[in-house]
């Protein structure tokens, strides 16, 4: 299948002289899930801004279906006028979808995240989890093709977290998309990712690739198997590895 | 992004407002609750005040500079409960030249606001036009309006259109820092989301950095609002014609001729006028953003 996202040896050096990438390459096609940890500061972020052009690489290239892009950020980045049903109808207005359109794509991604009923609420009405929900269903709405996530659950607690890891598996089978996924949690990038990376201190670069062979759908209960144990625990290492 | 609009005085605290007319001050989403406090606090200053006053018109002031300072019992007997004594005396005349000032002020402030956005809206999106004209904008919101009386009196003809151009002159300034500050300050991830899905300049002022800076905008407005009342005022003590005369003027008429009474009572109603004014900004702001805009304070 063709790649949705192609790193080809890309590094990455800011105009202050800090070097955060340096010859990252790697591929993710469409209804590969792939999740990257490493240590803090070591370029996770930068390697979606540039997927996702916001910068640009100043070694290798990047190539992406750029028209069907879906970035869910670290923080919801709700915009606090708006209602959640007009949040998440923002993408499509921006791509100028006719407003009947919007709403029935806006309904159906409330729908999907569980927020129905939530749809006339202010964000700072809403929970954290809810404002994560509504940034996931904003991005869902133009069911992107290449899905980029930022350490989207990082702030939520335990048990929350979980949850939304399974709706998110669900969609991620629903639509097949390509993922691009960052987490700081070893046990949540073994139980969302087709393929687990992991990143080396700055400047990062991919030091050990990990398949998860664990068929989907996947259900809570994988979490407790020992081969998970296992596997959560060789990711652990090299991060440890990656560190020294 | 921009140094120059960070520093200055914005005033986005807005501490001009008391606190429970202050439009972020709304609770979550239970109603606003009328506390005995809200009327006890502003009852009791009232009090103190007018005792205060009682005190310096009888006691304190020399008894031959009293008549500088008429009891309140005065104020009201001749300013407010005598419909029309004289030529110039009474509730009367003193609303005629309110009224004149108030229409001064409302064409002013209309000015400003939308001069003072499109300036604003036009320094936000073009840097080069906010480094030329920012340097002057703070010199001419520091530059006394008595200096540049001869100025305006030369250049422009027509009592109105000057009094109206000394509103402007005066209200600008918080009307523009305060749009301008919420046009720039919007969140840089909020930015790029419409990066993303590449937006145009346009769009991302009218569904981003618009909403985004009303509170700004709405801080700004109140405060170039009271402005206006203080230019208005200002305007037509310097330029004036016979006839009916704005309140400023009419002030001043009071204050050289000693009618005290008089005196009081304009600069009350004047002071009134400003207060309905403010208020009226402060729900009109309510009614804007009050749904979606909270900013905390600590208990
Ligand atoms: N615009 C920039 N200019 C200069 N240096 C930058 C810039 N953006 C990021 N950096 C640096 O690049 C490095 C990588 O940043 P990045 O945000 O990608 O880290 P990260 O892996 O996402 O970290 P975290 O896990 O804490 O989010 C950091 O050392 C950071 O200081
Ligand atoms: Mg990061």
């Amino acid at each position: 299948m063709a790649e949705a996202l192609g790193f080809k040896n890309v590094g990455m050096t800011f105009g202050d002289g800090t070097q955060a990438l340096s010859g990252v390459s790697f591929d993710v096609s469409p209804g590969e899930f792939v999740t990257v940890v490493g240590p803090s500061g070591c370029g996770k972020s930068t390697l979606l801004r540039i997927a996702s052009n916001l910068e640009s690489e100043t070694q290798g290239s990047c190539v992406v279906n750029r028209d069907s892009i879906g970035y869910v950020f670290q923080d919801a980045t709700l915009l606090p006028w708006r209602t959640v049903r007009r949040n998440i109808e923002i993408i499509a207005e921006l791509h100028r979808i006719p407003k009947v359109e919007r709403r029935r794509l806006a309904q159906n991604a409330i729908d999907l995240v569980g927020l129905t009923g939530f749809e006339e609420k202010y964000p700072r009405q809403l929970s954290g989890g809810m404002r994560m929900r509504a940034s996931l269903a904003r991005s869902l709405v133009m069911k992107p093709r290449v899905f980029l996530f930022d350490e989207p659950f990082g702030a939520l607690d335990e048990i929350t977290r979980e949850r939304l890891n399974d709706e998110l598996l669900q969609l991620f089978q629903l639509e097949g998309f390509a993922a691009l996924f960052i987490t700081h949690s070893i046990s949540e990038a073994v139980y969302m990712s087709t393929k687990v990376l992991v990143m080396s201190a700055r400047p990062g670069t991919i030091v050990a690739s990990f398949d998860v062979p664990f068929a989907y759908p996947r259900a809570h209960s994988l979490r407790y198997e020992p081969a998970f144990a296992k596997l959560c625990g060789e990711v652990s290492r090299s991060l440890r590895g990656a560190l020294v | 992004m921009t140094a120059s609009v960070g520093i200055n005085i914005t005033d986005n605290g807005d501490q001009s407002a008391p606190p429970s007319l202050r439009v972020e001050d709304t609770p979550r989403d239970d109603v606003d609750k009328t506390r005995v406090s809200d009327f006890a606090g502003p009852t009791i200053v009232l009090v103190l005040f007018i005792g205060f006053w009682y005190l310096l018109s009888t006691k304190i002031l020399p008894p031959q500079k009293r008549f500088l300072l008429p009891t309140p019992h005065r104020v009201v007997n001749e300013g407010f409960l005598t419909w029309s004594a004289g030529t110039q005396r009474g509730l009367r005349p003193i609303l005629l030249s309110l009224w004149d000032s108030i229409k001064i002020a409302i064409s002013g402030l209309f000015l400003t606001i939308v001069i003072g956005t499109t300036l604003a809206t036009l320094m936000a999106t073009r840097r080069w036009i906010e480094r030329a004209t920012w340097p002057y904008l703070v010199a001419l919101q520091s530059a006394p309006i008595l200096a540049m009386t001869p100025l305006i009196r030369a250049l422009i003809d027509g009592v109105r259109v000057q009094r109206i151009l000394v509103v402007v002159l005066i209200a600008f300034f918080p009307i523009v820092n305060n749009t301008l500050f919420g046009l720039l300050s919007v969140d840089k991830s909020q930015h790029e989301l419409f990066t993303l899905h590449k937006a145009s300049k346009f769009t991302r002022l009218v569904k981003l950095q618009f909403p985004a800076a009303m509170p700004n905008i709405f801080v700004g407005l109140r405060i170039s609002a009271g402005l206006s009342v203080i230019g208005a005022v200002v305007g037509d003590f310097y330029f004036r014609r016979g006839g009916v005369v704005g309140i400023g003027a009419q002030i001043d008429i009071y204050r050289s001729r000693l009618w005290g009474a008089e005196l009081i009572a304009s600069i009350i109603l004047a002071s009134i006028f400003g207060l309905v004014v403010f208020i009226l900004f402060g729900l009109l702001a309510k009614q804007a953003i009050g749904k979606w805009h909270t900013t905390t304070r600590g208990r």
